[in-house]
């Protein structure tokens, strides 16, 4: 696989410039201080199959979205034959968002949801969740942030919101953020936490999960929807065989980026199964709920939920 | 080898045997899920199926939009094999400055073809026309994408260099920019170094507006079937040494026919065009 030189192409057209690990000590001659002191420190993780240090991953991956941010609703309907639209629908409804909650007695806010949607750059999943508190429940005052690491996503949905009723309104809100940290968002405040296809670029997910846990009310939901591993061995044969071979090919003709496609199908092999996720979110102090995780379409994606117990 | 290929015939040129077998005409012993390691940097190894459906895939994307010139590249490495790009390898180990640039591996970048100083040559050299079309286009040498689909090492080097020559057979043939001129360059290259992307690029002809496609068949067509015939390999110029040489000396050199000059001709017609109008205007008034 051409992963050497897509690393290097990736890393040398990131639109984030990498911050240069050198460290320079003073009043110091040791080897170590003038060494430049970049693989033997830091922690490796994966980006798709290649090994790349942890400060590096954020950057590749930014590149990654930034190259794709155009076509990327396109490039998903033409890589999931347009089921990521039948997933997305069962994954809102199944949520319900904006049905009546059960108030706790010190909340004075309005009757709405207050939800947080992570890596939803381009908006699909925030408008659905808008569509149907407004539609099917009749809340008009459910409010949805959208928050993603990549400003070229980002600039995507806020151009897709402009064609929505929300545009403009307080109930769409935008906001530049890593998941893995949020100070802006204070503790216990939001009502349901999702994130639909972006954990696996995450560089810790684990920390993600903590995050989401502090932020989330008591009795709050975290939602994950995510690929994941498929049950079924024939099926699964075909489907590795698709995601390898037809995938790139799709992304060097539609979006002509074969490299950015190759990294989102060797993410996809990276992520860990639905048992291992499930105890992800488990170890991030949420209760997992009936079996904790549901598949779809034979577990190609499964959606995750954690609630966050009580006091 | 050699000595055959100067008895031969230039036209017969087309019908000279390959050296080695085509290796992709044998079975692949590779599955997608576990590709062989890459060849040189960039390489990806493609199956028959993926090499099939990326060639059909480039070739329907670059004529519904002509500004791909990335899928007009993959084209050409898609269906370079089995047979014609070893053919063109094999035509530069045929040529002794062939064989010095399979050798030397030269690579026209902006690092490598430094125009301010091509700027800087006389007025009818190679160099100097050469910058004057990268000026006049807007681009600059290193916009050509690097070849990743064609397996063995040397070829993938022959289409690179094949690619970035392209420009200066714009210089030396004076075809200019527009789909009219880029359409007869194509067909030049197809008969001259029998690329199949540049056969296939014919068939953008249907995006010609129907009096550009009369002048591409009466005039063009027949120009690059006699030039490209009958002119010399241009995949063995070595033209990183011939920057200084006076244009219609290396066309002369080369056997090719000057082409007739396509804004001379569109400036005729429009005088023509306006000559006819006035004539109205003085009948009518």
């Amino acid at each position: 696989m051409a992963s050497r030189s897509m690393w290097r192409s990736l890393h040398y057209s990131a639109k984030r410039r990498v911050v240069s690990p050198a460290q320079y000590r003073c009043f110091s001659c040791s080897l170590r201080a003038q060494d430049q002191g970049k693989t033997d420190s830091e922690k490796m993780t994966h980006f798709g199959f290649t090994n790349v240090p942890e400060s590096q991953k954020e950057s590749l991956v930014g590149a990654v979205f930034s190259s794709v941010a155009s076509s990327y609703d396109t490039m998903n309907d033409l890589m999931s034959l347009g089921i990521h639209r039948l997933w997305k629908d069962h994954f809102v409804r199944t949520l319900n968002p904006g049905s009546p909650l059960a108030r706790r007695h010190n909340e004075t806010e309005g009757q709405g949801w207050n939800i947080l949607d992570i890596a939803g750059g381009t908006g699909d999943v925030a408008f659905r969740m808008l569509d149907h508190a407004t539609n099917v429940n009749h809340d008009r005052q459910t409010r949805v942030t959208i928050a993603d690491i990549n400003p070229d996503m980002l600039a995507e949905g806020k151009k897709r919101s402009i064609a929505t009723p929300y545009y403009n309104t307080g109930r769409l809100s935008f906001m530049e953020a890593n998941a893995q940290t949020m100070p802006s968002i204070p503790d216990n405040s939001v009502d349901l936490y999702t994130v639909v296809f972006g954990i696996r670029n995450f560089t810790d997910k684990q920390a993600a999960l903590n995050e989401a846990f502090r932020v989330l009310k008591p009795g709050g939901v975290f939602a994950c929807m995510e690929f994941s591993k498929v049950n079924n061995d024939l099926f699964n044969a075909v489907y590795k065989r698709w995601s390898f071979s037809a995938i790139p090919l799709i992304g060097q003709v539609v979006a002509g980026d074969r490299d950015s496609y190759q990294y989102l199908v060797e993410s996809i092999e990276k992520f860990p199964s639905q048992e291992e996720f499930r105890a992800m979110i488990h170890k991030a102090g949420f209760m997992i709920p009936g079996r904790g995780y549901e598949d779809l379409t034979g577990g190609i994606a499964a959606i995750h939920k954690g609630v966050k117990p009580l006091a | 080898m050699s000595v055959l290929a100067r008895q031969i015939a230039p036209s017969a040129r087309l019908l000279t045997p390959v050296t080695t077998a085509p290796a992709c005409l044998l079975p692949r012993h590779f599955s997608v899920l576990n590709r062989p390691q890459p060849n040189y940097p960039g390489h990806i190894p493609l199956t028959f199926i993926e090499r099939g459906a990326l060639a059909v895939g480039s070739a329907v994307g670059s004529l519904i939009n002509p500004r791909r010139g990335d899928l007009i590249a993959t084209l050409g490495e898609a269906t370079a094999t089995p047979y014609f790009i070893y053919r063109l390898r094999d035509a530069m180990l045929s040529d002794a400055t062939g064989r010095r640039i399979l050798r030397d591996r030269p690579r026209i970048t902006s690092s490598t073809m430094p125009l301010p100083y091509l700027r800087s040559l006389p007025e009818n050299s190679v160099g100097r026309t050469y910058a004057a079309w990268l000026d006049r286009e807007g681009v600059s040498p290193d916009t050509r994408s690097q070849v990743q689909y064609i397996d063995n090492e040397e070829c993938a080097y022959v289409m690179q260099r094949y690619r970035e020559c392209h420009d200066f057979y714009h210089a030396v043939t004076g075809l200019p920019i527009f789909v009219e001129g880029e359409l007869a360059l194509k067909a030049f290259e197809f008969l001259n170094t029998l690329i199949p992307m540049t056969g296939l690029s014919l068939f953008a002809m249907v995006r010609l507006k129907p009096a550009e496609r009369e002048r591409f068949f009466s005039l063009h067509l027949p120009w690059a079937v006699r030039s490209g015939l009958a002119s010399k390999e241009l995949i063995n110029v070595y033209w990183e040494e011939v920057l200084e040489k006076n244009v219609d000396e290396l066309r002369r050199e080369l056997n090719i026919e000057a082409p007739p000059d396509l804004r001379e001709i569109r400036r005729m017609i429009r005088r023509q065009q306006k000559e006819e109008k006035q004539r109205m205007g003085q009948q009518t008034a």
